[in-house]
């Protein structure tokens, strides 16, 4: 990646905006596959959700939702710093920018430990469908194993995409500690941010989908 | 060679400087590691032909062995299992590692950045990565096959492909969903390419039809490839953990997995045909001297083709236990999605009248296309037709269908394309007479291959079966001897191309004197910025000058 | 109604009402298709000679484009199309919605053969017997992988799935042999799946029926042998102490959820309240029958729900939705 913003036009494009412009169309692109990836996971939730409507309100009933709810809080609120890092450089502030993007890691960071004690307790509590789950104590078993599945499926995605990010953020950082980015030239701020703020909307659905419909 | 080789007339467009200052791409670099850290969309392109070329073959050779196994209504030449190896192994290396690659990743590569007036795609490192990617999970692929193969068919209809098979599922399924984001990659930077990367001047009315084609075949592989990564993640998981959401005997249905492998493999169809059309029209243009009739209408009918294909996918399931009224509903949607596709048919057509034509061998590849897809497409209303899908779903009906469709249709414009541009990529020309031959003979080997193939379906044989009631066999033995024609004809171009790479006539900067960007104002072979300046597009695309002025030859 | 009652070249025998309906339409769009064709590459056929390179033909007047021309090709196939749809779309709605009066058979697909039991008792593996004349309904299910029941001769297919009932339908009118294929690959043995059927005279069939069906039970008996040996009926039987939902009667009724919702009680829903109990409890009752999942094979739940079906005397007016998702 180029240092400056005079070396950051790639040979390819003739203007640093026609940079930006393909810049910004490409994630947008990226970002419509991201949906329709997730899709798949979205379309099977909604059709056994409505073939097993009470399994899996069963099945939501047994995971932490204080976990959940203060997760979605927490990823919120990077999702916040997020959108004022990109705010802190478009103002040219790169203070700023490294202390936004630094609470946006902590937070991002922050939900992912939850997540990774939300997994840790829910395997004491046997619900891993494919390792400890004991049919027994349920009233709609299959349903529940299968309400688990989609929910370790869909929350692992949603993690690994969690980590994707955090690894982008890192290189945000790093480069602006170099003081890459400038009002002029902060083309990856803008296309990071938008991709956290996608995975950070993909929580927003699989909270209630998770979560909620049992209550 | 004769000088007839060329189409000599006055050029269409300016001449570039005739003594460049830069070297031509292939000599910009030389040793493995310019290659293969290039980022350079050409030579991109190259490395993909020569990925794809090499899994044609192993495609075409478990072809050949299903062909010979074939010839005879017994099992004898090789095993049921691995006659099952064999087609799926056909099936995904045809499909996902030719078919899929093959227009898009080499000639859209090589061309759309020539085509639209750019130095190169929007993001040339993302390019490169496809590639690795895409040779990533032909690896994956290749240590499946090597393992000792899958054999569940290119579909991996669960609970098959789940709980029963003993194959080597999970590497293949990993090998296409790797790949799958090699297509992603590619046709997010196509799009990305086409929209902000176009010349001065180089309006979206002023591209060319190849271009249009291409960035609906980019539309699909964005919306539609991740479709089928999530399904085949999730499948492969449900084989590797014993639950998931496909599994029958868990409360799954299999029938979900189903509607999404075929929410992304219909629309697979029109990314295997799309550039396919693309590259047609820009044969017919160039060989009839003329503008394509109604160009408007030719650029829109893939877009509405790309749009339609969306939501036809139910008509793979009219005999899979699909409600009666989804059956109603896709079928009549079916039907639609042809009238687009009938629409190119008709302008081609109409391009031709009053044209100046020339029989050059990509003419005679366009032509075998329009031909050989009239017939396929016109199969497809059979199988679209409820009462007629119920008899020939699933047959050799089927088989012949989508053959002509990708075959007849696809392989022959991506021929007559590698023909077409052969000059620009390699800088030579090939034995015309030579190559006219191979065409015709591949023509004539395509048709005695899959026409009996049509009756067999009719007659009921089942696919996937490595045997068959002896009074079908006549049939079978007229399919495999066009077989082996077919693969005599493929192989003569693939000898001719190679050795005119290296010792071919070199070529003029345009032999055809077509109307392209990259023919008008790139050399043969292009440079690595393609022009010494980026050209200002003043005129519409196809700008023949001269198919009302009398014959001046 | 049978529109081409004669021997066409490459088609293989009508054995069955609806054979010459499909090939009457197969028919059809291959003459329309001929004829496009015909005319299509006339057409270009004609361009390229009139036109070749080296011709002085006149090419005034040559167009770009033209707006009527193309709503014009546009419309008139997609008219046709959509009379082709139309006539499809007929026969196929037919063709998925058996008579009342129709023979029901049960097969069950298992790899790599077809495992088929009639109403009146016999049991076949690999052949299956119908009488001339009589419409004849496949209930099918599969043991294991997704199979398909295609007969080629009465233009008609079915994909058999594990997990739920799927059904096929068809009247011969052809005394013969013909073949079956299992259509939908299931693996090895996929290509060595097939079977056959014997169209007989009512007489003949009658008569194979005493001769085959003489020393095997009834499907009927044997659901209730079944209905027994799996402690269904110390629960559901009439002087049971336990209280479970009673079974006569209950066949193609409306029955009341414990969610509040109804469900038909058909084939399909008897089949999952035997595998997975819990998940349509019927209102007023407990959720404490024992799971059959991974207990019972399917053939056996067919026999049960044969017999459940007994319990209920009228002819059962309604069918199996095997067309629900």
């Amino acid at each position: 990646m180029p240092e400056t913003a005079a070396s950051a036009l790639a040979e390819q494009f003739a203007t640093p905006g026609q940079q930006e412009e393909a810049a910004t169309l490409g994630i947008w692109a990226f970002l419509s596959t991201e949906i329709l990836f997730f899709g798949g996971l979205f379309l099977s939730y909604g059709i056994y959700r409505v073939t097993y409507h009470n399994g899996f309100a069963e099945g939501s009933r047994h995971l932490y939702f204080w976990i959940g709810t203060i997760n979605t809080f927490v990823l919120l609120t990077s999702s916040l710093f997020m959108a004022l890092a990109v705010h802190a450089i478009q103002d040219g502030n790169a203070k700023r920018l490294r202390a936004f993007l630094l609470a946006t890691f902590v937070f991002g960071a922050t939900f992912l430990g939850l997540k990774l004690l939300e997994y840790y307790l829910d395997t004491g509590d046997h619900l891993v469908p494919w390792y400890n789950f004991q049919p027994n104590e349920y009233s709609h078993p299959y349903a529940v194993k299968m309400f688990l599945f989609l929910y370790f499926a869909m929350t692992g995605l949603h993690a690994v995409h969690m980590t994707v990010g955090l690894t982008a953020l890192t290189y945000l950082y790093i480069k602006a500690r170099k003081n890459t980015y400038t009002e002029s030239y902060h083309t990856p701020v803008k296309v990071i941010g938008l991709y956290w703020h996608f995975v950070d909307i993909v929580w927003v659905f699989l909270y209630p989908m998770l979560y909620l419909i049992g209550k | 060679m004769s000088a007839a080789t060329f189409i000599e007339e006055s050029p269409t467009g300016v001449e570039p400087p005739r003594h460049p200052k830069q070297p031509d791409y292939l000599h910009d670099g030389y040793g493995l590691k310019s290659w293969l850290t290039t980022h350079d969309h050409k030579r991109i392109g190259i490395l993909y032909l020569i990925a794809i070329t090499f899994f044609f073959l192993i495609g075409g050779i478990a072809a050949t062995l299903m062909r010979i196994e074939l010839v005879t209504p017994n099992t004898d030449l090789v095993t049921s299992e691995t006659y099952n190896k064999l087609f799926t192994l056909h099936g995904v290396t045809m499909v996902w590692f030719f078919l899929i690659p093959s227009i898009p990743s080499v000639l859209g590569n090589f061309l759309i950045p020539m085509m639209i007036g750019a130095k190169d795609v929007a993001f040339p490192r993302l390019n490169l990565l496809s590639w690795y990617i895409f040779i990533l999970g032909g690896c994956f692929t290749l240590y499946s096959l090597i393992a000792g193969g899958v054999d569940t068919g290119w579909t991996f209809y669960t609970p098959y492909s789940t709980v029963y098979s003993n194959g080597h599922v999970l590497a293949m399924a990993a090998g296409i969903f790797i790949t799958g984001f090699s297509s992603i990659f590619t046709g997010l930077n196509f799009i990305v390419t086409i929209h902000t990367m176009r010349a001065p001047g180089m309006h979206w009315f002023r591209l060319p039809l190849f271009v249009w084609s291409m960035y609906a075949t980019s539309l699909i592989l964005v919306l539609a490839t991740p479709v089928l990564a999530i399904t085949l993640a999730l499948m492969a998981v449900e084989r590797f953990t014993g639950v998931g959401v496909f599994n029958p005997s868990m409360g799954g249905d299999p029938l979900l997995f189903q509607h999404l492998f075929w929410f992304y493999s219909h629309p697979a169809v029109y990314i295997m045909i799309l550039p396919g059309m693309g590259v047609v029209s820009e044969l017919i243009a160039c060989f009839s001297r003329k503008r394509i009739f109604g160009y408007k209408f030719v650029a829109f009918a893939s877009l509405a083709i790309a749009i339609l294909g969306f939501i036809v996918w139910g008509h793979h399931l009219f005999v899979a236990s699909q409600s009666i009224y989804a059956g109603l509903v896709f079928s009549i949607l079916s039907f639609l999605v042809s009238v687009p596709s009938a629409i190119k048919v008709f302008n081609w057509t109409a391009t031709l009248y009053k044209g100046r034509i020339f029989f050059h061998t990509p003419m005679l590849y366009a032509l075998g296309f329009i031909g050989l897809f009239t017939i396929g497409g016109l199969s497809g209303l059979a199988l679209a037709t409820l009462a007629i899908d119920m008899h020939v779903h699933g047959t050799y009906f089927v088989i012949a269908h989508f053959h002509y469709i990708m075959v007849g249709g696809m392989l022959m414009a991506y021929l007559g394309g590698i023909h077409f541009w052969w000059p620009k990529i390699s800088g030579r020309m090939y034995n015309e007479k030579l190559a006219q031959f191979s065409a015709a003979v591949i023509f004539v080997g395509f048709n005695l291959t899959f026409f009996p193939q049509f009756i067999l379906g009719y007659l009921g044989m089942p696919r996937r079966y490595p045997a068959y009631p002896p009074e079908w066999q006549v049939f079978h033995v007229l399919s495999s001897a066009g077989a082996s024609v077919l693969a005599v004809g493929y192989a003569i171009p693939l000898c001719y191309l190679i050795w005119s790479f290296f010792f071919g006539r070199p070529a003029p900067q345009n032999p055809w004197n077509a109307s392209g960007l990259e023919w008008t104002h790139a050399l043969s072979p292009p440079i690595r910025t393609n022009f010494e300046e980026i050209p200002i597009v003043t005129k519409e695309a196809y700008d023949y000058p001269y198919p009302e002025t009398p014959n001046r030859a | 109604m049978n529109l081409l009652a004669f021997d066409l070249p490459f088609v293989p025998k009508q054995a069955s009402a609806q054979a010459g309906q499909v090939d009457a339409i197969f028919f059809a769009i291959t003459v329309l298709s001929a004829l496009l064709c015909v005319l299509l590459f006339v057409a270009i056929t004609y361009c390229l000679i009139r036109y070749r390179s080296k011709s002085n033909a006149d090419r005034t007047m040559s167009m770009a484009g033209h707006n009527l021309v193309e709503v014009v090709w546009s419309v008139i196939p997609m008219l046709i199309f959509i009379g082709l749809f139309i006539w499809g779309a007929i026969v196929y709605v037919e063709a998925r919605n058996p008579p009342k009066n129709a023979l029901t058979v049960y097969v069950v697909g298992l790899q790599w053969y077809w495992d088929i039991e009639h109403e009146e008792g016999p049991h076949e593996i690999g052949e299956l017997h119908v009488p001339l004349n009589q419409p004849v309904r496949l209930v099918m299910t599969s043991q294991d992988v997704i199979h398909d029941f295609y007969v080629p001769a009465f233009r008609t297919k079915m994909d058999v799935v594990p997990g739920k009932y799927t059904e096929e339908w068809f009247t011969p009118i052809e005394p013969g042999r013909f073949r079956v294929f299992c259509n939908q690959y299931c693996g090895t043995k996929h290509g060595q799946m097939t079977a056959w059927i014997d169209v007989m005279k009512p007489q003949d069939y009658q008569a194979w029926l005493v001769g085959a069906g003489a020393n095997t039970e009834s499907i009927v008996q044997t659901g209730a042998r079944l209905f027994r040996a799996h402690n269904c009926s110390s629960c559901h039987d009439d002087n049971s102490q336990v209280a479970a939902p009673d079974l006569h009667n209950i066949y193609g009724r409306q029955v009341p959820l414990s969610d509040g919702t109804f469900v038909t009680a058909d084939d399909e829903y008897l089949r999952d309240s035997i595998l997975t109990p819990a998940a349509q409890v019927v209102a007023g009752y407990k959720s404490i029958m024992p799971v059959y999942k991974g207990q019972i094979s399917e053939p056996d739940i067919m026999a049960i729900i044969a017999y459940i079906k007994s319990l209920t005397p009228t002819p059962s007016a309604s069918r199996p939705t095997s067309n629900q998702p």
